[in-house]
């Protein structure tokens, strides 16, 4: 973390037009998940523009390292070997630092390792499947995996999910908190699926595609792709009225 | 012409998924040896400031089923209204507290439990008092955007009943949803989805 003083605006008005609603039929699930009344908006108070902090000593060295933190002896998963890279930053284009990342993904043949997953598709013994990192000083973070594959999913009776890797994201606030998953590019996956389909604008869903990234390619080792994402921004405090205390 | 503002949008939300414990509880679902605990399973220690409560409750879909894949997570106050986090400019929180909780919902039961302590009151943005309550982040497979909600206590009738968000609520009856019941050291506290008992959830 840097030296600048925490900040305690509030965060930007979320932009409903570029979020996903909550109804959206052709994802079946959300039908019965959805709040069908208005949310009532709320001005950010101390609840929000504050959020727990999580410290390096909270995270192991294999943290970020999806090759090997679950393998017992040392042998690899199957899978094309990548790394995912990139930075977390706010709306105002300023990094996040000290952010925390945790993310999960199906091994290489679209198997994840859970209780109610039942695909044909084997689980890979040396393959668990999540990692978390904390973003350095200039909000960038990096992490080590396979390339996930696809996997079809029970929605319509032929849906499969493109490859993705989830993501869940803390921060400075709690009104930052957010989940999403990342894409590959070149995947013809992306434009029929349902839950991307979710998400009302093109060019929002081309925010969560990841490019091939040569420049960060490690010769005869491993593929790259760089992976941005943005929080809501923080309005400045300046000129606006001071909550009692401060 | 006039010069772009240049503001980056906030990255797209996606559901969190069936396999969100893989992710965020992985203990939880029996991924175990990579990290020696899961985050937010302990708010308290020996040493937290003040009144112990233990919260539960369960996710209500719009057919009144309890989602059993949810992960819910809280973020509060101390006792004495202060939240651990460096943007806090107030005062300086327990350090025996977190503030910060996560839990998945049982795969059978659907029920969530924190171990906490009951929350201080804090200022609105316009100085007055609110009535002490503990925010709530919800996400499951389903939900394309998680969703913010607030628990405040029955065992706070006159602050609730002042509280500058309450009573801003336009539909008066809906007010009992945000409410967590408590009974003893216990609040109850059930999440609706969707249908006549929709909780209130927040723009914010
Ligand atoms: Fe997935």
């Amino acid at each position: 973390m840097s030296n600048r003083k925490p900040e305690t605006g509030g965060f930007f008005q979320r932009d409903w037009t570029w979020q996903p609603p909550a109804f959206t039929p052709a994802y079946k699930t959300s039908i019965l998940r959805s709040p069908k009344k208005a949310l009532m908006s709320l001005n950010n108070g101390p609840s929000e523009i504050t959020g727990p902090v999580f410290g390096h000593s909270e995270i192991g060295e294999l943290d970020n390292d999806l090759l090997l933190n679950f393998s017992s002896n040392g042998e690899l998963p199957v899978g094309e070997r990548i790394i995912v890279h990139g930075r977390v930053l706010d709306e105002r284009g300023r990094p996040v630092p000290g952010a925390l990342l945790e993310f999960w993904q199906a091994n290489a043949g679209g198997r994840y390792r859970h209780k109610k997953e039942s695909y044909i598709a084997p689980l890979d013994p040396n393959f668990g499947g999540c990692g978390r990192t904390i973003t350095d000083e200039n909000g960038a973070y990096s992490f080590r995996t396979v390339k996930p594959g696809p996997y079809p999913w029970p929605n319509g009776v032929n849906d499969w999910r493109p490859a993705h890797i989830h993501f869940s994201v803390f921060g400075h606030g709690f009104a930052q908190r957010l989940i999403t998953q990342m894409y590959f590019e070149g995947d013809p996956l992306i434009w029929k699926c349902p839950i991307v389909q979710a998400i009302p604008d093109e060019d929002a869903v081309r925010q969560l595609v990841a490019p091939l990234d040569m420049a960060n390619t490690i010769p005869m080792d491993s593929i790259a792709y760089k992976f941005d994402i943005v929080l809501r921004g923080r309005r400045s405090t300046l000129f606006e009225n001071r909550l009692e205390g401060n | 012409m006039t010069q772009p503002l240049n503001y980056l949008k906030e990255s797209p939300s996606q559901t969190a998924g069936p396999y969100v414990h893989i992710g965020l509880t992985p203990n939880f679902t029996e991924i175990t040896g990579v990290y020696a605990e899961d985050l937010g399973i302990r708010m308290v220690n020996d040493q937290t400031e003040g009144d112990r409560i233990t919260v539960r409750g369960r996710v209500f879909d719009g057919m009144g089923a309890p989602v059993k894949d949810a992960l819910v997570e809280i973020w509060q106050a101390d006792a004495k209204g202060l939240f651990n986090s460096p943007s806090e400019t107030r005062g300086q929180a327990d350090p025996n507290f977190t503030g910060w909780g996560r839990c998945p919902t049982h795969m059978e039961t659907g029920e969530f439990v924190f171990e906490t302590v009951k929350p201080g009151a804090l200022p609105f943005n316009d100085g007055r008092m609110m009535a002490p309550y503990i925010s709530f982040w919800v996400v499951a497979r389903g939900i394309n955007i998680g969703l913010n909600t607030r628990m405040y206590f029955s065992d706070e009738t006159d602050a609730n009943a002042a509280d500058p968000v309450l009573t801003r609520i336009e539909h008066q009856d809906r007010v009992p949803t945000l409410i967590g019941k408590r009974d003893g050291n216990t609040v109850t506290f059930d999440i609706h989805l969707q249908g006549d008992s929709e909780t209130v959830f927040f723009d914010l």
